[in-house]
């Protein structure tokens, strides 16, 4: 049915037929008229959010944990240049969303007017599209076709920029069509014959490896069923980057952990090591090869990726298959149950028993302390506390988010809520914030450090303006660990700026914001304080004093290859390990 | 930990071994509206790719589409990507490597001034000649020529005129077409 409605009321109307309940966003002068129409309705909830850049994350969150398109609305200006971090933060890790923004008036654009700027100049190389709509009877359209753009093919952030004056012009509203867009068309069904040639290097690999990425989560939880099937039918090993953690359960025999600069020993010695390495939905990312020249020396690839840019981008790769995860995963299980070529088992046999010895190295081990807590323990102990829960977890970024990445274990997809490709400290408290609120009722922790925590802190007054009892679980160790870790190994101990002086208390701060402080300085009292935080029903700061000076390891040192990985009981020698030309290193 | 780190030790990647470069004009068919080209271009400068030359013009205005024609040089690997990192813009229907399938005609057109007088100008009028220029401006002391052809004709007139008094010239980049019958 076509309506006659203003450019404003067409916004929410748009959002209500793609299924949006939730926006995340913050008003301005640019963006009244919208307000006023979201004022006037009740079916869209708005989530008012203290910067912008924690409405983009909050919106990541939510769509991270939810598989659905997240939505934003700020104003012109100063709203979205605060949202790019947010826009390049999704872009990076392919996650939908659709961020509507305010724009001066059409008359005065390019007019350097208060609170103008060029956001869809801004905002181009860091979204996978951009709008300005110029005329309210493309408004609709322009809508709908940001959120297909957004949730379709490899997805990613979306912007629309939307004039003051096409908020209050009238004109007709379209709903949404089948969505068929005349250039742009993703392409979801992998080549057959390309499969055949995967499956039938898979069959006769002696030392083969699944190495799975966030397009099997992007693509649904059928794409993490089918991994599971196809991984069970072949009996291979399997590891997983950073982003793809969850869809493939780490309780299960044949997880080596994730992989890459702080994987684990078996999983990148496997790497290293493969004859057959089967790459589905990842994407050759620095942190993951190390060294490209040294990077899986013998092995035959196979590269499963819905966007084509992705394929032979770092690494070569011997055979390229364009789809999207579940659907080439389905033609793989059924390739394989229909092949006849039998595995050579005996080679099979031999290559477990090799990981099995790498495994044996046990490189996740350290040190317990009984007077300090050590931060691979906290973590230890927050997941074993929250394992039978339904719990959500999202990070920061640096050692904690690491710790957490090897120490918390997931066993299902849209669990974990990391900013991997952008590595946005104080992604993690926003994103709780937007985890929470599609999950009302679950366990929402955002583990974090000290020094991230504090870029997006403000977004406590959010959590505790709508109820949302998120927990923030911040590992302590006065330092932005990372970067010290760095100068420790890299900069002869030079701890260049990378101290958190006068940290606030952050018992008195949770206090400040009316949410919860909690804090824990011995690795005895850990168990009760965690439980507390867990039995709390509002938000919560959880300040957890952790040794200073502990590093993560295993790290693949600067300039190596994954099988010079070093390990936590070999860091007294790592000096010797790092050569001169490796501090030039960024 | 014996193994020696090569001179370019970093975390990040050793730059990929130095391939050959090649040369390619890519024929790039978008939907004329605004902003199309800056995100072309856009792509170009933030993936670090080179533009050697660049014509756009709207070709087919009921369907609203212009083509792009770019010229550019990189490795066999990096041509890849940027027809892939093209194909990923929305606006853009096709890429077409016209170099790839061997039987593209390529023109440029350039409008080029010189200026002299007495036997400079008689000799400039002569080449303009012998490479089918045509005169489309002339005063007592000056010259405009417009010239088509390939670059390297044009590269070549520009060299010849240079001592004969060049001013200035204004060239219009390559624009690019498949010989035959069949449409791109």
């Amino acid at each position: 049915m076509q309506r006659e409605m203003t450019g404003a009321e067409m916004v929410i109307q748009a959002l209500n037929d793609q299924g949006v309940e939730h926006i995340f966003g913050y008003p301005g002068g640019a963006v009244l008229p919208i307000y006023d129409s979201l004022f006037q309705q009740n079916k869209l909830k708005h989530i008012l959010v203290r910067h912008e850049q924690g409405a983009t994350h909050a919106a990541e969150g939510y769509a991270r944990s939810t598989g659905k398109v997240g939505c934003v609305l700020v104003t012109s200006g100063p709203g979205a240049t605060n949202a790019v971090t947010g826009l390049t933060d999704a872009l990076m890790d392919s996650i939908p969303m659709v961020v509507i923004t305010g724009q001066v008036p059409t008359h005065l654009i390019g007019n350097d007017a208060f609170q103008e700027c060029d956001t869809v100049g801004i905002t181009r190389p860091c979204t996978k599209h951009n709008y300005l709509v110029r005329d309210v009877n493309d408004l609709s359209r322009i809508l709908h076709e940001a959120f297909y753009i957004a949730g379709s093919g490899r997805p990613g952030p979306v912007v629309v920029d939307i004039p003051k004056d096409v908020q209050f012009a009238k004109g007709i509203y379209q709903p949404a069509r089948g969505m068929a867009h005349k250039s742009y068309q993703p392409k979801v069904k992998g080549d057959l014959p390309k499969i055949k040639e995967a499956i039938e290097l898979m069959r006769n690999a002696k030392k083969p490896v699944f190495y799975t990425g966030g397009g099997i989560i992007n693509s649904g939880n059928e794409a993490s069923l089918l991994l599971r099937e196809l991984v069970k039918l072949t009996g291979f090993p399997i590891t997983s980057t950073l982003m793809g953690l969850g869809a493939f359960p780490a309780a299960n025999p044949q997880w080596l952990g994730m992989l890459g600069m702080h994987g684990t020993w078996e999983a990148n010695w496997a790497m290293h090591d493969c004859d057959v390495m089967i790459c589905i939905g990842a994407r050759f990312d620095d942190r993951i090869t190390g060294r490209l020249d040294a990077f899986s020396p013998n092995s035959k690839k196979i590269h499963v990726d819905i966007d084509p840019s992705s394929i032979n981008k770092n690494v070569r790769v011997d055979v390229p298959i364009i789809g999207d995860c579940a659907h080439v995963l389905e033609d793989m299980v059924r390739l394989w149950r229909a092949s006849s070529v039998q595995p050579d088992k005996k080679a099979l046999a031999d290559w477990w028993a090799q990981i099995n010895k790498w495994r044996a190295r046990k490189s996740l081990a350290y040190k317990n302390s009984s007077s300090v807590i050590k931060p691979q323990y906290a973590i230890e102990r927050l997941y074993e506390l929250t394992k039978d829960k339904d719990t959500y977890i999202t990070t920061e970024v640096g050692q904690h988010q690491m710790w957490a990445a090897q120490f918390y274990h997931f066993q299902e997809p849209r669990r974990w809520m990391t900013s991997g490709g952008l590595g946005t400290m104080g992604y993690g408290l926003p994103a709780a914030v937007g985890v929470q609120m599609a999950h009302p009722n679950s366990l929402v922790i955002d583990i974090a450090g000290e020094a991230s925590v504090q870029m997006t802190m403000q977004e406590m007054s959010t959590a505790v303006q709508y109820d949302l009892p998120i927990k923030i679980f911040i590992l302590n160790n006065e330092y932005m660990g990372m970067v010290r870790q760095w100068q420790e190994l890299l900069h002869g101990g030079r701890y260049s700026h990378s101290y958190s002086e006068a940290l606030p208390d952050f018992v008195k701060l949770a206090e400040a914001y009316k949410g919860v402080g909690i804090r824990c300085e011995k690795p005895g009292d850990l168990d009760g304080a965690i439980k507390e935080m867990i039995n709390v029903k509002r938000p919560v700061l959880f300040d957890c004093i952790v040794d200073k000076m502990e590093n993560c390891f295993p790290m693949i040192p600067s300039g190596r290859a994954h099988n010079e990985m070093i390990l936590g009981d070999a860091a007294e020698s790592l000096d010797e390990a790092i050569t001169e030309e490796g501090k030039v290193m960024v | 930990m014996s193994t020696q780190a090569n001179s370019s030790t970093s975390h990040y990647p050793a730059q990929a071994v130095k391939e050959e470069i090649v040369r390619r004009t890519l024929s790039v068919v978008v939907d004329n509206e605004p902003g199309v080209l800056a995100r072309v271009i856009g792509l170009f400068s933030g993936r670090g790719y080179n533009i050697d030359s660049l014509t756009v013009s709207e070709t087919e205005h009921e369907k609203h589409l212009s083509r792009i024609t770019i010229a550019t040089t990189g490795t066999p690997m990096v041509i890849q990507q940027i027809k892939h990192q093209l194909e990923r813009l929305v606006p853009i229907h096709r890429v077409i490597d016209l170099t790839e399938t061997g039987r593209a005609i390529e023109r440029e057109l350039a409008l080029v001034k010189v200026r002299g007088k007495g036997e400079n100008r008689v000799e400039a009028l002569r080449l303009a000649d012998a490479f089918r220029a045509r005169v489309i401006d002339a005063s007592t002391e000056s010259f405009v020529f417009e010239l088509t052809g390939k670059p390297d004709k044009i590269d070549q007139f520009i060299v010849l005129m240079t001592p004969l008094g060049l001013v200035e010239v204004s060239r219009t980049g390559i624009c690019a077409i498949a010989r035959g019958p069949e449409e791109m």
